[in-house]
């Protein structure tokens, strides 16, 4: 997947300028909050479950080597197989052997961001495997050859009458004349024609929300049940995960699952919770012949021990990015790679680098509703703090930015000298003001003056005039 | 802290750069609020900003030169109140982080950070305000601003206070406590989605029917003001100490 994060300023102006876009992204500012809002306040004690949440996650990549032992040993035992892959290219490659060895022509996929992390539909394609989306919001934005917006969901960005059209474009050999303009309509078409993929299919690739250690098994919620079909039905089964993705026991991932629906969707649980152990038994009525599971690092090992460890806690709910105001505005094409909104500002530069992702962290404001909302309580703002500390010790930020800081700097660090300035300049831009108390235009000022007035400031200091009117306060002699 | 009863407890007014510069009659409303709630206040004039500027810029060490002089300059008060929740929270949340690990200064920081307050919290939690004498005639609006909301958990103390105003009726917007896209430095380095935020909340403003919007921080409310004049609306926009104190006589910020 080509970054697009270095444009995130430009992304950003063409995200605000489509009518389409912003119209969509109007269902995420309602629909979302208010159903997450409902869903917690009909649990009383659910901010106590989120510290349990996040002890259990704490203790797991505190003690990652020995859980991730465990697990893999539990695997084996069931008959599955682990391959554990460093980068995005060798978990590409793993992939690649495993369906090259069950002579696959077709692959179904259930919803999952990792594979889109290693870019894993266009390597498949580009070996002559044929990779289908089974969850809905994924399948639509596969037929338009996009990437998911939103981490949970993918195709939020659009409108029913946008994907309507996609349908009558790609489904051809359908009537013409049929009825799509309901999303229910939309949803039973889709179903129906992914009913052959999941036949035709040799491989199925999940991915996980856990990996218990306890029992070597995987986790996944969906919506829709296509999860299931697509580990179920082919002969192979192969799970994607990250490395964070541990937990040590299933009582462990029963209580996370209790804060990760109701951050999300507002659901109490998703509509199916799948766990998946090793591959079919005798006497199993179904399952595949073979199970893999793909442990990926790309990178997150180096945070662990660094202040970004927190962000492995991370269950991907999209509560983050549901409550921010900065993803509301631009969507999460904008943000130039695979994970947008908060939660992405934070990881991006961890994975690709913040020489590249270096506007993720700055484009927020601080709001802190993102942390506030986050059921693993990561101080997301914090981190995005962080990141702009090692790209200003990298010189990364603009000079000009730097320049401007500097200079301001220099005159916080000396009262007294502020003072002067201050006193100087307030009066002369107050004089500048014409008595409509606001500025349309100021020099240097232009980033301010762009959208909005500036106020003007009245015509002296605070200092100034604390000096000569009396108040009843004094001011201190330093 | 154990006071004689005939001595008033002493407050350092840390008046914020903003307010110091653009809006000094907040600094005279907090000063009379405060002495209202029975201390007495001080201004120390070795304070310039907070160091919001350079702390969310990753410039950790200017940062902490300003928080070293900030902590200095307001050590010998029993409080230190801010008309603002966000430098209020830098002070109080952010400081002690900053100085941890340093022998000479991590204390000092957990004890300054302990007496900070934010002015409106300081007037009901700290000192058990529950009203004011003064007027207002007008339907006003209430933001609340992100650091206080979500750093100070100010959200019912300033809607109290305002509630014993006479002549103020209190409509809420939708969203009152969703940004308003200021974000410090981040409204003028991505100032097209900062104009997007903004233009969302002069709309639930504008929806209100409040003919006042105030907040409890500058940055915010030059923000909202300088768009809604940019839109011609003609709503007045004001910091809630301004009408708390009654002093409601200099024009509202960005003029009428």
């Amino acid at each position: 997947m080509q970054i697009t994060s270095p444009t995130f300023k430009q992304n950003s102006a063409g995200a605000l300028a489509d009518a389409q876009l912003q119209k969509a992204l109007g269902n995420v500012r309602s629909g979302f909050i208010d159903k997450r809002q409902k869903a917690v306040n009909a649990l009383p004690e659910f901010d106590r479950l989120r510290d349990n949440a996040r002890a259990i996650k704490d203790h797991a990549l505190e003690n990652l080597d020995l859980y991730l032992e465990a697990y893999e040993a539990k695997v084996k035992a069931s008959g599955g197989h682990v391959h554990w892959a460093q980068t995005a290219e060798d978990a590409r490659n793993i992939i690649l052997d495993i369906c090259r060895s069950a002579g696959a022509r077709t692959v179904t996929k259930g919803k999952s961001m990792i594979t889109e992390e290693i870019a894993l539909n266009d390597f498949l394609a580009e070996n002559g495997i044929r990779p289908v989306e089974t969850d809905l919001g994924e399948y639509i934005i596969q037929l338009r050859g996009e990437h998911p917006s939103h981490i949970i969901a993918p195709a939020v960005h659009l409108n029913k009458e946008q994907v309507e059209a996609d349908f009558r474009r790609v489904h051809d050999h359908l009537p013409p004349g049929r009825d799509l303009s309901e999303p229910e309509t939309l949803l039973n078409e889709a179903r129906r024609v992914l009913r052959s993929a999941y036949f035709e299919a040799d491989v199925g690739i999940t991915g996980a929300n856990f990996l218990v250690a306890e029992t070597g098994s995987s986790i996944i919620v969906t919506n829709e049940g296509n999860g299931d079909l697509t580990q179920i039905l082919p002969k192979v089964h192969i799970v994607m995960a990250s490395l964070e993705k541990i937990v040590p026991t299933l009582e462990d991932a029963a209580q996370i699952l209790r804060v990760l629906a109701r951050s999300a969707t507002g659901q109490e649980m998703s509509v199916y919770t799948t766990m998946s152990t090793g591959p079919r038994r005798p006497g199993d009525p179904d399952g595949p012949e073979e199970y893999h599971v793909v442990l990926l690092d790309n990178g997150r090992s180096s945070m662990l021990g660094t202040e970004f460890q927190d962000m492995l806690r991370c269950i991907r709910c999209g509560a983050c990015m549901n409550h921010c105001p900065v993803y509301h505005a631009v969507g999460g094409h904008a943000y130039g790679w695979v994970y947008p909104g908060p939660m992405g500002a934070v990881l991006t530069p961890s994975l690709i680098g913040v020489d590249k992702s270096g506007h993720l962290p700055n484009a927020s404001t601080f709001c802190g509703r993102c942390e506030s909302v986050c059921p693993m309580k990561i101080p997301l703002p914090k981190m995005m703090r962080h990141w702009r500390e090692r790209e200003f010790e990298r010189g990364l930020n603009p000079a000009t930015q730097r320049a401007g800081l500097k200079l301001w700097a220099f005159l916080a660090k000396r009262p007294s000298l502020y003072r002067f300035a201050t006193s100087i300049a307030i009066p002369m831009l107050s004089l500048l003001d014409r008595g409509k108390g606001r500025f349309g235009y100021l020099p240097l000022a232009g980033g301010w003056t762009k959208h909005r007035d500036l106020p003007a400031p009245e015509k002296r200091t605070f200092m100034q005039q604390l000096g000569s009117r009396a108040t009843g306060a004094k001011e201190a002699v330093q | 802290m154990t006071q004689p009863i005939e001595k008033k407890p002493s407050v350092g007014l840390f008046v914020t750069c903003l307010v110091d510069l653009f809006r000094p009659t907040v600094g005279f409303a907090a000063i009379k609020l405060i002495e209202d709630a029975g201390c007495t206040v001080e201004v120390p004039r070795a304070q310039t900003c907070c160091g919001q500027p350079a702390y969310n810029s990753g410039d950790r060490a200017d940062t902490r030169a300003i928080a070293e002089n900030t902590i200095e300059a307001f050590e010998g008060f029993d409080y230190v109140v801010a008309p603002s929740g966000s430098c209020a929270g830098m002070l109080k949340k952010h400081y002690p982080g900053l100085l941890k690990g340093d022998a000479k200064w991590e204390a000092r920081a957990r004890a300054f950070s302990a007496k900070v307050h934010e002015l409106v919290s300081f007037l009901v939690d700290v000192r058990g305000m529950r009203g004011v004498d003064a007027r207002l005639d007008a339907a006003v609006t209430y933001h609340d601003s992100c650091s206080g909301l979500r750093e100070l958990d100010i959200k019912q103390q300033p809607r109290a206070l305002l509630a014993s105003v006479a002549g103020v009726k209190l409509v809420e917007m939708q969203d009152p406590d969703v940004c308003c896209g200021f974000g410090g430095t981040f409204c003028v380095k991505y100032p097209d989605i900062s104009n997007s935020i903004v233009e969302t909340k002069t709309r639930s403003i504008a929806a209100s029917g409040a003919s006042t919007l105030l907040a409890g921080d500058l940055g915010c409310l030059m923000n909202m003001a300088g768009k809604l004049k940019r839109e011609g609306s003609k709503v007045e926009v004001r910091h809630v100490a301004e009408v708390l104190a009654g002093m409601t006589q200099t024009p509202p910020i960005g003029g009428r």
